[in-house]
């Protein structure tokens, strides 16, 4: 039979590239288009080269605000992870207590992100707040508003609140899908509680356990609403988040061109760090 | 190696049971001599795996004692019991080598270095898995890592029994036989008390010495492949083994004469009145002659299998299977005969014996 060679078959593709197009990479490209330009308004624009970037990375102030997502996105995965799965593993597998755990695990994920910074900014107000007027009462010099480390222990915490939850639910189901024979083998062969988590447990977590690692990190990398509404970025700049730096650049100053600069580099450290973990996490036990 | 007595075991999943139907296992009373190969044979939810797990100390059961040897071992965990058990699907240590996971066993109870890599090593060499201990677990094939399920019994060398949940579930046809025939092969060599779980024939026909077979929580028979084809003592065990299963006919007993709707069959003894509600005649198929004398059948449809043919026929109104050698004629009035050898009495569904 005669084949007939030609291009036609790309207009298959045609509608899902429109759709990506549209979506994501004309976007991206207008931001790639205002990192390499200069405005004074009245969409007059000027070549900058890489000027932009150059400047983005000499500021000191990007610099500290990477930094302190870098420190914020470490903590949270320290606590989330290890908290998450010893959630889980303490979660009743069969009976009444499941569908009760997972509602109440489900329920602060349904909470708006603003909501949950309203919540706990009232929460920590020393003045109203139940937390905040608690820890006064009894003497502990708590105040969100004036001291770094309670707005970044208020941030974290809240932060714990409303996300370990996901961690949870992700290895609840990695653990409920292993059979019971694993189990009953390893009582078997005399394992210790121990050994059924490291051997058994953690290696059937293995991939829910990945998917929580690169939600959280990309997720608390990428804060921005909750510690906007609690602290607005203060004390100073201490909680200033590379997002909340990016907005105050873009719609604060109306900086087009170091905001668009500071945008792409913001975007290439998270594909590159959730890169990271992904090829370590799937890597990790695979070599035989 | 051990005997292990199931001393008046019951075992029900409901926290109060009273009635016989509340447990789903009834009363079990039976030994598995020290170095025997059992099997229990039976349908999906007749209690074989419970009763399996009431062995291991995966299940305490609900009534009853197990005995290791005569030692009371009912409260003991499977840990202590030391048992070795196989499962439906692998169960292997992912993360670990096949060394690792052999030794794991081992390094539990607390075993020394040298003790642990000596026994590994002659438990690899057993199931022939030598040249894979360095490689990762999870990447074997599913008889190979069934192998190591077994392995992880074997390398504790003084297991009292090794326990199989119907352990060739997942194996490829052709691996199925290589398993099972080194199953046989450690059998005999290291003489381990072995219990099969299989709703197989073929399996338990083939492992084991002796075959116990379980039907609705209890122990319907137990005996060599050969009694459970010739004298099956329930009607359960005349359908289940055999293939095509025995012929089951509704009968009334008049002294030594069987009746069935207008027809008579002589039996080879007579039947001691026993009061029961049913009675019944089971005949294997081998053991109907197809002929142009006896009793007139209708031929429904003849299958040729290709060593022989099973003849499908009615016997006044009743299905009567009958199995005709392959060159064998039939005729085109068929009648049947029963071999007196092959007549089975059943009252209630247990088997009667015949009285000359």
């Amino acid at each position: 039979m005669e084949k007939t060679w030609n291009n036609r078959a790309w207009f298959l593709v045609l509608p899902v590239l429109l759709l990506v197009a549209f979506s994501a990479i004309i976007p991206l490209m207008t931001v790639v288009n205002y990192s390499v330009q200069d405005t004074f308004g009245n969409n007059v624009f000027f070549w900058a080269g890489l000027d932009w970037f150059q400047e983005l990375l000499h500021s000191p102030r990007f610099w500290q605000a990477l930094a302190r997502n870098l420190v914020f996105s470490g903590i949270i995965l320290a606590i989330e992870v290890p908290l998450g799965i010893l959630i889980a593993l303490n979660m009743p597998k069969a009976g009444w207590g499941v569908p009760v755990c997972l509602v109440l695990m489900a329920l602060p994920l349904l909470i708006p992100w603003n909501v949950v910074g309203m919540i706990w900014q009232v929460f920590g107000r020393v003045d109203i707040g139940l937390l905040g007027k608690t820890l006064s009462l009894l003497g502990v010099d708590y105040n969100y508003v004036q001291d770094p480390v309670d707005a970044w222990i208020t941030i974290i915490v809240m932060d714990v609140w409303h996300w370990t939850s996901l961690v949870v639910l992700l290895c609840y189901a990695g653990l409920v899908s292993i059979p019971d024979a694993y189990y009953q083998a390893a009582k078997i062969d005399g394992a210790s509680g121990w050994s059924v988590f490291r051997y058994i447990q953690l290696p059937k977590m293995h991939r829910v356990l990945l998917i929580a690692v690169l939600l959280r990190f990309m997720d608390s990398f990428m804060i921005y609403t909750e510690p906007f509404v609690i602290t607005g970025g203060g004390p100073g700049n201490e909680t200033t988040f590379l997002s909340i730096d990016l907005v105050k650049m873009a719609v604060g100053q109306f900086d087009l061109g170091p905001a668009a600069a500071m945008s792409l580099v913001y975007f290439l450290i998270v594909m590159l760090v959730s890169w990271v973990f992904y090829t370590v996490m799937t890597n990790y036990g695979q070599e035989s | 190696m051990a005997r292990i007595d199931l001393d008046h075991v019951r075992h029900s999943y409901l926290r109060n049971p009273v009635k016989d139907a509340d447990f789903a296992l009834k009363e079990v009373h039976q030994s598995f001599e020290d170095g025997g190969a059992y099997a229990l044979l039976g349908p999906s939810g007749c209690g074989k795996t419970s009763l399996l797990n009431i062995i291991s100390g995966l299940l305490q059961p609900s009534r009853g004692r197990l005995l290791f040897d005569d030692q009371d071992v009912t409260a003991l965990s499977p840990e202590q019991r030391n048992i070795a058990q196989v499962f439906q699907f692998p169960v292997i240590y992912d993360t670990m080598t096949v060394y690792d996971n052999l030794a794991f066993p081992l390094r539990n109870r607390g075993f020394s270095e040298p003790d642990v890599d000596r026994r590994v090593r002659e438990t690899l060499e057993m199931i022939d898995l030598s040249d894979r201990a360095d490689k990762k677990a999870r990447g074997l094939t599913a008889d190979q890592k069934q192998k190591i399920s077994l392995g992880r019994g074997l390398v504790r060398s003084d297991v009292n029994a090794i326990l199989f949940d119907e352990p060739l579930t997942v194996i490829d046809p052709h691996m199925k036989w290589v398993l099972r025939s080194q199953l046989k092969q450690l059998h005999k060599r290291f003489g381990y008390t072995m219990v099969y779980v299989t709703h197989d024939q073929t399996e338990a026909l083939t492992f084991a010495d002796t075959v116990v077979v379980m039907y609705e929580g209890e122990i319907v028979q137990i005996g060599t492949p050969s009694e459970l084809f010739e004298r099956p003592s329930h009607t359960f065990v005349g359908y289940f083994i055999g293939s095509p299963g025995m012929n089951v006919l509704p009968v009334e007993i008049d002294g030594s004469v069987a009746r069935l709707g207008t027809q008579s069959i002589a039996l080879p003894g007579a039947v001691k009145s026993s009061g029961a509600v049913k009675t019944e005649l089971g005949v294997r198929p081998e053991y109907v002659r197809l002929g142009r004398e006896g009793l007139p059948v209708t031929i429904r449809a003849v299958e040729d299998i290709g060593r022989h043919k099973i003849v499908r026929a009615t016997l006044e109104g009743r299905e009567l299977a009958a199995i005709v050698p392959e060159h064998g004629e039939i005729p085109a009035e068929p009648h049947v005969i029963f071999d007196p050898k092959g007549i089975n009495i059943y009252a209630d569904s247990w088997r009667q014996e015949l009285v000359a």
